[in-house]
């Protein structure tokens, strides 16, 4: 198991850089904030919002648990409609199967919809490795593609770019007049990713819903951009994690309301694709085969746990992120993961393991937006302090594990609470000046040190409330 | 009625004049108060840090102490620390510490909402001349859905004008250890929040948590600001 692209380590070193960038914060700024509006407004509309989200909850929580079940109904009824399925433990066997796909069908130029599952397995790598040329044909997409760069949120990959860095970006790389307008900069990826469609072997999409029911998976979109990429190439190749079954088409019922609302506030997106099977005769339009790979890559282990199951509850909508203050400020590279903010916190350590991703279960003040805003009520905070538990239980960190046994010795017991205290207060009295400590302080107690940065170091009361109580309060009572 | 104030730690040694305001107030609503000097913390920094043990093992405390006590309530003037001792039932889940824990946490609440909806009292006297902002606390809010009544409360003190701030419910950045873990994005936070303060002509921010207090004061004060910050408690209890 694990993620392409990993690099959650540097999770400080890509902090400060993006602390750094004020044109960074300014677009976050901008975009996540255009985005809690529309999806207020879009929430606002509905007087069952919160009904909703319970019966989102409760479905998803069903299908999870029994999965076993609806998992092999969904794949039988897909079999049936003439789907070919395949399945991947790991990325590594995702892309083995890809490969040897587009091998088979000696496919160059692939058209790609929007993925957030084949970036998290590297795909377009692996494709690039093997000679082929991926094209990401939803707009953000093809900017960070263009760009080299990762996405920086689940359903707006180039949140993190400025219409004028785009439109340098085009110029430099498309070699189009130079222009700052938005209709003649879509117009020119328009016309470029028609020419792509048009000229495809292979198209590869993800999968928002897939329903046991029918055997369709279901793709949502804005650009008309995956439907190109389903219907015009010969094979088309959907990729989806095992997490996304729905038992019933009547269960999009409530899922259709939820996802575009919470993600960018539509009521609708401008496409809704369901997809049961390839072209039945030469006439019809659409794939001559539909391939379907079901992929693993950890999931099962976060199934089995009771708490963590509810990750794999999220539609990847995205709202978490927009409500996170700790996103609005450094954006999603600094995750170093393709799943970034409050879900990418949770995610990214479960698919990849708390060695390399520790840093991002405590990337969090647990003001707990993410979860307010989350369309099936994922308890975002409850499973970022489980993932704190275990990383405790398993990287131990020497001074830290030492303070806090320390600190739980004082705490359980009133005089040496009392005691503690009252030399904190004569240490501050002796070092402490104008609320700072002295800078020699500050390098051996680095949790001082820290604090002192940006703020003054509040002093302990010269009386507790215990000596205020016990002196002149408790004799008071009326 | 019969009141226990579980003071929290921060208060008892931080800001104590939030805990003395808090008796004022809970004495001024016909109160009985009591307070047993054994109370140390709730235990929250450890279990928000992933150091469950330690957070037990200072929590387990805490009930031994809040069981001894007959009260009706047991009142906090911090919606952080009610909600963790809400979380105190799962965190004891399976132990023999767990009903102690369900029996505190059903009797223990934050002092606003305690007032206004347990008490039904809204208007306690009080009086304070000055344009005051409410601070919406993470915990309180969005954990205890503590929203309208800290503001009925500042709505009915004489002389108060209650300026609703647009980051009124943006985390000022705190969050325990996250606010040295990652100072700067917590700082960036706080920033963020602020930012409102300078067009809104504010005097005083106001909150149900010193620990957010303290974040926001500590802040203020670096960057040289005149913009005060009291705990809810404070402007209850005053008489202008």
């Amino acid at each position: 198991m694990a993620i392409h692209h990993l690099e959650s380590v540097f999770f400080r070193e890509k902090v400060a850089e993006a602390l750094e960038d004020q044109t960074l914060r300014g677009a976050l700024q901008n975009a996540t904030g255009l985005f809690r509006q529309r999806r207020l407004a879009a929430t606002a509309s509905l007087s069952d919002w919160e009904k909703l989200r319970d019966q989102a909850r409760a479905i998803k929580a069903e299908t999870l648990t029994h999965l076993d079940h609806y998992l092999p109904e969904f794949v039988a009824k897909a079999e049936s409609n003439g789907i070919k399925v395949h399945w991947a433990r790991d990325h590594q066997e995702a892309c083995q199967v890809i490969s040897q796909l587009v091998s088979e069908k000696q496919a160059r130029r692939i058209v790609k919809s929007k993925s957030m599952t084949t970036e998290e397995i590297g795909l377009n790598h692996v494709l690039e490795t093997d000679g082929a040329e991926p094209i990401e044909t939803d707009l953000g997409e093809w900017i960070i593609q263009l760009a080299g760069e990762t996405p920086s949120h689940i359903i707006v990959p180039a949140i993190h770019k400025t219409k004028a860095q785009i439109a340098d970006l085009f110029v430099d790389q498309l070699s189009i007049e130079p222009t700052q307008d938005a209709e003649e900069l879509t117009k020119a990826a328009r016309r470029i990713l028609r020419h792509h469609f048009a000229q495809a072997d292979m198209g590869i999409s993800g999968v928002n819903f897939a329903i046991a029911e029918t055997g369709s998976i279901l793709i949502l979109e804005n650009e008309g951009n995956a439907r190109m990429s389903t219907s015009l190439p010969k094979v088309h190749l959907a990729v989806m994690g095992l997490e996304k079954i729905l038992p019933r088409l009547a269960d999009l019922e409530v899922f259709l309301r939820l996802l575009p609302r919470s993600g960018t506030g539509q009521h609708l997106t401008s496409y809704q694709s369901i997809l049961s099977g390839p072209k039945r005769n030469p006439d019809q339009e659409g794939p001559e085969e539909l391939h379907l790979l079901i992929l693993d890559n950890g999931r099962s282990a976060i199934l089995a746990e009771e708490i963590t199951r509810q990750s794999l509850a999220c539609i990847r909508c995205g709202a978490c992120l927009n409500a996170c203050p700790v996103y609005q400020q450094i954006g999603g590279h600094a995750y170093g993961s393709v799943y970034p903010g409050p879900i990418g916190a949770i995610i990214t350590p479960q698919l990849a393991g708390l060695s390399e991703t520790k840093n991002l279960p405590y990337a969090s003040s647990l003001c707990g937006a993410c979860r307010d805003v989350c369309p099936v009520k994922i308890d975002i905070p409850e499973i970022l302090l489980h993932l704190r538990a275990k990383s405790v239980e398993a990287h131990e960190n020497g001074k830290e594990a030492k303070g806090f046994r320390m600190w739980a010795w004082i705490n359980r017991s009133r005089f040496r609470f009392v005691w503690a205290h009252r030399l904190a207060r004569l240490g501050g009295r002796i070092f402490m000046k104008n609320g700072q400590p002295p800078q020699w302080l500050q390098r051996r107690a680095p949790v001082l040190g820290a604090w002192a940065k940006h703020r003054q170091v509040p002093t302990l009361a010269k009386r507790s409330f215990r000596e205020i109580w016990k002196k002149e309060l408790s004799r008071k009572q009326p | 009625m019969k009141v226990s104030l579980f003071v929290t730690c921060l208060v008892d040694q931080l800001w104590p004049s939030a805990g003395v305001a808090a008796v004022e107030v809970l004495r001024r609503a016909g109160c009985q108060v009591e307070f047993d000097p054994e109370q140390t913390c709730c235990g929250q920094p450890a279990f928000n840090s992933g150091y469950r043990e330690e957070a037990r093992k200072v929590a387990r405390h805490f009930l031994n102490v809040m069981t001894k006590s007959s009260a009706e309530a047991i009142v906090s003037p911090s919606g952080s620390c009610v909600a963790m001792v809400h979380h105190l039932p799962k965190l004891f889940e399976g132990t023999p510490d767990h009903g102690a824990a369900v029996e505190v946490a059903e009797r223990t609440f934050e002092l606003g909402s305690f007032l206004v909806k347990r008490l039904g009292i809204e208007d306690l006297g009080a009086q304070y001349a000055g344009r005051l902002s409410w601070h919406d606390s993470c915990h309180g809010l969005r954990e205890l859905g503590i929203y309208e009544e800290p503001r009925r409360l500042l709505r009915r003190v004489q002389g108060v004008e209650l300026i609703e701030l647009p980051t009124h419910d943006s985390c000022c950045g705190f969050g325990g250890t996250f606010s040295v873990k990652h100072s700067d994005i917590s700082v960036a936070m706080l920033d963020y929040k602020l930012q409102a303060l300078q067009d809104q002509n504010v005097d005083a921010l106001v909150g149900a948590d010193v620990s957010c207090l303290m974040q926001i004061r500590s802040r203020l004060q670096r960057r040289g600001s005149k913009v005060q910050t009291f705990h809810l408690a404070e402007i209850l209890a005053s008489r202008g």
